[in-house]
């Protein structure tokens, strides 16, 4: 039942929707949510963690029932015959659920078998299919076995086996490699492009979307924006500056310095330099004396970026958070330019599969680190061993001097971690859950209440000291599970994937932290597949497949991958002719495909 | 040293505290065992009741009415039919309505009468040989009375040989008294094996284990940290079952609570020694609860609780010996009805703390080296 | 017909409908099936585990009284008493040993070398020749079931001696009335008749159980359903293919106990086969379906897998009537039980095996469990609806 091109495939009006999960508090996922999408184009559903993107796609697919409001796909009602919908549409969660005992043709056979695909429609589509995806070589591996970006391109040919309605795909390109993701963007492109198909996606990459023809910007359930990428960009004209910071500092200081000015919306380190969008009221980029206002050394206008007018929305919602630097309470005595981490040969094997293949770094005390790379290409091994999390099966592995392997005790006391995911006790309140840790790590009686005070003053958890961790609003678990980390003083701080899902303002409130902590001489070793905050790092080192493939610091690392068509290369491009590089010299690195 | 115990005692209450701040954890500790306690106190019983009964009376005298009256009298057997023709037997036996079909034969009267001793024919429904062996052993008991009435009202002389019986440590010979004690140790090792093993695996799902891992705890610290509180626990869950049996089915406590507990404690070491075994080899919760349930179930049926042990092939009886619920049980029972001493017990003693140091090892020793 | 002129409802509309179902029932059934087979997990709880239980339980339980140990405490060295210790000795139920003092004959109950005392007192054959001896039978009531029963042995060990004595004119009187019975369906009075039976029905109990909290918590787990339901599939056709491959699992692993039970443990098989099946059909889709609703209304596997355990494990072991005979607990009791899924194939199995066809047993039991396997049927359709939360 084909409409005019003209009108929208899927429209919501007011769509309203709430969470209660267990004792924590109840979350608005939507908050009057209004758009409309068009067909034969690609829709980006763009926002962070949290923004509602997922309750929103899980209401169009029929998964989900809204508290209030209306959403009417392809003319139906999405909440009064979900089943109708189902019939037309194909939808790809976060996680596809692939089954992993099949193989790849008998998990594409079984979509095609749900979906009533005849044999055929299906002689007709899989060739293409399997041509657009690159599967045909691994038609009969199990999908256990794919690495991530082939499960998720599997997950896509699954949704394709007829050509549907309308495409739902929700974050596709989450937790894939850079390649990967290039990829995926082309075959969606080419859907929309060639075969006229409606895709509605969301993603929390913003360089996503100015790829796609239409954007719809989410924040805590709010629409902010909707329109032409180019639109939301063009927010920002004008008000984009790459600056290099004064003589006598670092281009990170002085970007964390800049974050507290009020005619400054944004700032990031790029590149050596920092990429400044002014407000509205520090008045235009091409203005000379905007540089020296700010104290730059020297200044130059350049185009706004999605990111850019994306900022400038949300400054415009959100108050300026003065994240309160954190203020180490006795100094760290050490000297810098010891090495805090030394690795050496470390080698980690499970069973005939070696997932960390002779690695070697070593980083200096006061720096910050990052340690780059896909999933599956070790880091998290490589971490979990330098943590003492995992023992190594070969190599050297010192941390501040202490041997990880051996006294493995000695080497925990010196080093604090934060994992991933929020990892310290739900029903315990914040003044538990830091007591308990600090007695976890010896501190008693005095020194334990004084270190506790410290952690929720520096933190600013006062106000919620006796509720239950579970229901502390998103950012706050974050920050409880640092100031846990650092009550006893480590020399060194790991931090695993710290800012993956956090919308932007946490995380730049996340990195003023960290550097403070670096300025302050903790080390900081951070694992990210965010490769843009690579440039918050002193120096880096990226993995694959088990190996370094290139270590230093990130203006180096880029440097040395311009080529002549690129001669200004991002990190995330940087990374993709390092790795392309590895694996046409096949040094170690296993073939492309293989599981991680 | 001191740093160690500070440690544990740290996680211990941090256990415990996450164990009792939520209201619904707290009541599930300590409901199921009390009113399982109370459920299976009640239905665990060997003893019968309630018989019911059919007669076919086919002498219909003074002598066969008195014998019936005596059965009838006893308030376990309930007359449910009278019937006329053996073809009818059958029925009702194999529709289960009765559980005895009693037989007079026409000569009853006059057999009695002249000396020769008359037979009381009884067929059992024989589908729980146990149950049928129980109820025709109270037709006995109650002929045997009536017997003796017979004598005493004929003036005759009394049997040649008469049996006095005595039962020691359970004079009624009442099976609920040898399981409630039972009953102590089977309800406190469920719960008690099932929670350790997947505290363990619940911490390792959640991902704060790895955060436990980090701190200067040593696997070993963590071991007791997590079974100390399981086995706080296990005594309170223990003691409620104690205190149904003694208060609410008036099961009279012979021994000394001090040796009571004491075993309880062995017990309960090597029961949390296997819960925290178990969490070492298990990936996730699901695991977890797969193997203590398959564990579980036969240390129950395999404990004596409510077969003899005796009764097993040897290769079982030494399987056994790896139980901690039989000791528990053998320990429940001879000090709750026997009212024995430590010095008795230490054959089951010993065992159990070997048990509880194997385990408790081996689990240490796994969390050391296998931490993926 | 083509009432409203929709262009659904024609007859080769539902046609093609049906068709469609169809294939996609199959598909999940195919899916659900390679997987099964893939993960040898499935294959060792629903085949290998039954088997081990049986064989386990089979040769552990047991409530035969047989080769009890006795002490006989002889006081007395005529010859009458001598007759009466032989005829105890004879008998295949004891394994007597003599012990001249009570003393001696206490350490022996006292140690648990003996389960009993027999006291034939030092003046028994004067009182015997009088026509009014008395012998003491101590028994030790830590197992007072079996205590019970030996207490018959004796007391039948006893009696046939006294009777052999009347017969040979020594005695006085027989007694007045002697009582002789029969055990129906039991001749060989072996307690595996009626406990392995019994240990079938807990066991699949567990299985069943345990195979759907597989099925369902694998599922969400791995957050395949979600993807799974935006496609034409329906909810009830996704329950089939799911219980269908496990239902078929668990009726061969129904399939091994059977055999099991009647070739090692010679449970005697006095009903026919395909009313064994049928009612086994029956209890597995209950069991089946109990995991089901269970693990599909409490998405936390945690909290799904303990509510299986409590609810059908110990229930099954101590109040489906296997063990402990229903008859004699308390009303209140004896309600629950009648919620019991256990309780009614219990009484099919000890029935069927046991009795034969006797259908005025079978009906009823069947009927229940027919209906409580429709309810659960439905109850797991309205609990799997199309929606994530």
């Amino acid at each position: 039942m084909s409409a005019q091109t003209g009108e929208p495939i899927l429209v919501t009006q007011e769509l309203c929707r709430q969470f209660v999960r267990g004792d924590e508090r109840p979350v608005k996922a939507l908050d009057g949510i209004s758009i409309q999408v068009r067909r034969h184009a690609l829709t980006a559903l763009v926002g962070p963690d949290g923004a509602g993107k997922t309750t929103l796609l899980r209401i169009a697919a029929g998964l989900l029932l809204p508290d209030s409001g209306r959403i009417h796909v392809l003319g139906l009602d999405a909440a009064k015959e979900p089943q109708r919908i189902q019939d037309r549409i194909s939808y790809m969660p976060q996680r596809f659920g692939l089954y992993e005992d099949l193989t790849v043709s008998e998990n594409v056979d079984l979509y095609a078998d749900l979906h009533g695909v005849s044999p055929a429609q299906r002689a007709e589509r899989y060739p293409r299919l399997m041509e657009m995806t690159a599967l045909e070589p691994f038609r009969d591996r199990l999908a256990g076995r794919l690495s991530g970006g082939m499960k998720q391109k599997l997950g896509l040919a699954c949704t394709l086996v007829r050509s549907p309605e309308l495409l739902l795909l929700d974050e596709p390109t989450v937790g894939v490699d850079p390649l990967s993701r290039k990829e995926l963007w082309a075959i969606v492109r080419t859907l929309v492009d060639e075969q006229g198909l409606t895709v509605l996606l969301s993603t929390s990459y913003l360089d996503e979307a100015e790829h796609c023809g239409q954007v719809i910007v989410l924040h805590h359930g709010r629409v902010l924006a909707q329109g032409e990428p180019a639109g939301i960009s063009a927010i920002a004209s004008d008000r984009v500056l790459l600056a290099s910071p004064p003589a006598d500092r670092s281009a990170r200081a002085w970007q964390a310095q800049l974050l507290d000015n009020p005619g400054v919306v944004d700032a990031v380190p790029d590149g050596g330099r920092v990429r400044i969008v002014l407000s509205e009221k520090a008045g235009l980029a091409h203005d000379p004396t905007r540089g020296a206002a700010l104290g730059a050394a020297s200044t130059t206008p350049t185009p706004a970026r999605f990111e850019d007018g994306f900022m400038v929305l949300l400054r415009r919602q959100a108050e300026h958070e003065r994240a309160a630097r954190i203020a180490l309470q006795r100094p760290l005595q050490t000297r810098a330019g010891d090495t805090a981490v030394h690795v050496r040969d470390l080698v980690r094997r499970f069973g005939a599969f070696t997932a960390v293949n002779h690695v070697n770094f070593e980083v200096r005390r006061g720096e910050l680190f990052g340690l780059l790379g896909p999933n599956g290409a070790g880091k998290t091994t490589t971490f979990r061993m330098l943590c003492g999390l995992l023992p190594a099966s070969g190599g050297e592995l010192r941390i501040a001097g202490a041997d990880v392997r051996q006294s493995r005790a000695e080497a925990r006391a010196r080093l604090g971690y934060v994992a991933q995911k929020f990892s310290l006790y739900g029903p315990l309140s914040v003044v538990e859950n830091l007591e308990f840790f600090a007695s976890a790590y010896g501190l008693r009686g005095a020194q334990k209440r004084g270190r506790v005070q410290w952690a929720m003053s520096q933190f600013e958890l006062e106000a919620h000291a006796r509720e239950p961790s579970t229901q502390l609003p998103g950012g706050y678990k974050q920050r409880l599970a640092m100031a846990a980390a650092l009550l006893h003083e480590p020399e060194i701080l790991f931090l695993d994937e710290p800012t993956s899902g956090a919308d932007p303002l946490a995380r730049r409130a996340f990195w003023r932290r960290i550097t403070a902590l670096a300025e302050q001489g903790v080390t900081v070793i951070v694992t990210t597949h965010f490769m843009q905050e690579a440039e918050y790092c002193d120096r880096i080192a990226i993995m694959d497949a088990g190996q370094i493939l290139a270590q230093g610091a990130p203006g180096d690392i880029r440097r040395a991958a311009a080529t002549s068509d690129q001669p200004e290369p991002t990190m995330e491009d940087a990374f993709i002719r390092v790795v392309e590089q590895a694996r046409a010299r096949g040094t170690g690195a296993q073939q492309a495909g293989e599981a991680a | 040293m001191l740093d160690a115990l500070l440690r544990i005692i740290a996680l211990t209450r941090k256990e415990l505290l996450a164990v009792l701040k939520d209201r619904r954890a707290r009541m599930s500790l300590l409901i199921p065992p009390i009113v399982q306690g109370l459920v299976f106190g009640y239905a665990a019983t060997y003893d019968l009741n309630h018989v019911p009964y059919a007669v076919l009376d086919q002498s219909r005298t003074v002598a066969s009415r008195q014998l019936l009256a005596a059965l009838d009298g006893s308030g376990v057997f309930e007359r449910i039919a009278d019937i006329e023709r053996t073809e009818d037997i059958r029925e009702l036996i194999d529709s289960r309505k009765a559980l005895l079909v009693l037989q007079i034969a026409q000569d009853f009267e006059r057999r009695l009468a002249s000396g020769q001793g008359a037979t009381l024919q009884v067929i059992a429904d024989g589908r729980n040989s146990n149950t049928a062996a129980t109820a025709s052993g109270y037709v006995n008991s109650a002929v045997a009375a009536f017997n003796a009435r017979w004598r005493l009202d004929h003036a005759l002389a009394g049997p040649v040989v008469h049996i006095t019986n005595r039962a020691w440590f359970n004079p009624n010979l009442e099976t609920r008294w040898n399981m409630l004690p039972g009953m102590i140790g089977t309800l406190t090792l469920i719960q008690t094996m099932m929670l350790t093993a997947m505290s363990v695996a619940r911490e390792r799902e959640q991902g704060t284990f790895d955060q436990l891992l980090v701190t200067p705890f040593r696997p070993y610290e963590i071991m007791a940290g997590k079974a100390l509180p399981s086995m706080l626990v296990g005594l309170v869950q223990a003691t409620g079952v104690l205190l149904v049996a003694q208060l609410w089915f008036r099961i009279p406590f012979e021994g000394s609570l001090f040796t009571l507990y004491a075993g309880l404690l062995f017990f309960l070491l090597a029961a949390v020694g296997m819960g925290l075994l178990l969490s070492s080899i298990a990936a996730t919760m699901q695991q977890a609860m797969l193997y203590s349930l398959l564990l579980i179930m036969p240390f129950s049926l395999l404990s004596g609780l409510t077969t003899p042990l005796s009764n097993m092939p040897g290769i079982l009886q030494y399987f056994t010996a790896l139980n901690p619920l039989r000791y528990a049980i053998d320990i429940a029972r001879r000090v709750y009805l026997e009212g024995v001493g430590l010095s008795v017990v230490t054959g089951d003693l010993w065992p159990l703390a070997l048990i509880a140091a194997v385990t408790l090892t081996a689990a240490s020793w796994m969390f050391t080296n296998r931490m993926q | 017909m083509n009432p409203s002129g929709d262009p659904r409802h024609t007859d080769t509309a539902r046609l093609t409908r049906l068709r469609a179902k169809a294939t996609r029932v199959r598909a999940l059934i195919v899916k659900e099936t390679r997987q099964i087979v893939r993960d040898p997990s499935s294959v060792a709880i629903g085949i290998i585990l039954p088997v081990i239980l049986i064989l386990l339980f089979g040769f552990g339980l047991s409530l035969d009284v047989k080769n009890v140990p006795l002490a006989v405490d002889l006081e007395d060295s005529s010859f009458e008493a001598g007759e009466l210790l032989a005829s105890l000795q004879l008998s295949p139920y004891f394994h007597t040993r003599v012990t001249r003092s009570m003393p001696a004959a206490e350490e022996l109950m006292l140690t648990g070398r003996a389960d009993g005392i027999v006291r034939i007192p030092g003046d028994f054959a004067r009182q015997f020749n009088a026509g009014n001896a008395a012998i003491e039978l101590v028994m030790h009531g830590g197992d007072a079931n079996r205590a019970r029963i030996i207490q018959g042995y004796v007391a039948g060990a006893v009696g046939a001696w006294a009777a052999r004595q009347a017969a040979e004119g020594r005695a006085m009187t027989a007694d007045p009335v002697s009582v002789q019975t029969r055990l129906w369906f039991n001749d060989a009075n072996d307690s595996h008749y009626f406990l392995v039976p019994g240990l079938i029905v807990l066991v699949m109990t567990l299985i069943g159980g345990l195979l759907t909290a597989m099925v369902m918590a694998r599922e969400w787990e791995r957050g395949t359903l979600e993807s799974l339901f935006v496609t034409p599939v329906r909810s009830d056709e996704i329950l089939l293919g799911k219980t269908l491959p496990y239902f078929l699992l668990g009726m061969i692993g129904l399939v091994l106990c059977v055999l099991s039970a009647k070739f090692l443990f010679h449970v005697p098989l006095r009903g026919t086969l395909p009313v064994l099946l049928a009612a086994s059909t029956l209890y597995v889709l209950v069991a089946l379906g109990i995991g089901l609703v269970i693990s599909s209304a409490v998405k936390n596997q945690l909290v799904a897998s303990q509510l299986v355990m409590l609810v059908t494990f110990m229930p099954a072991f101590m109040l489906s009537g296997f063990l402990f005979d229903l008859r004699s607990m308390p009303m209140a009791i004896r309600l629950i039980t009648f919620g019991l899924p256990a309780r009614y194939y219990v009484a099919l199995l000890q029935t069927v095996f046991l009795a034969g066809d006797v259908w005025r047993v079978i009906i009823p039991n069947a009927a229940v469990l027919g209906v409580m396997a429709a309810l659960l049927a439905l109850g797991s359709r309205a609990a799997s609806r199309k929606r994530l939360l």
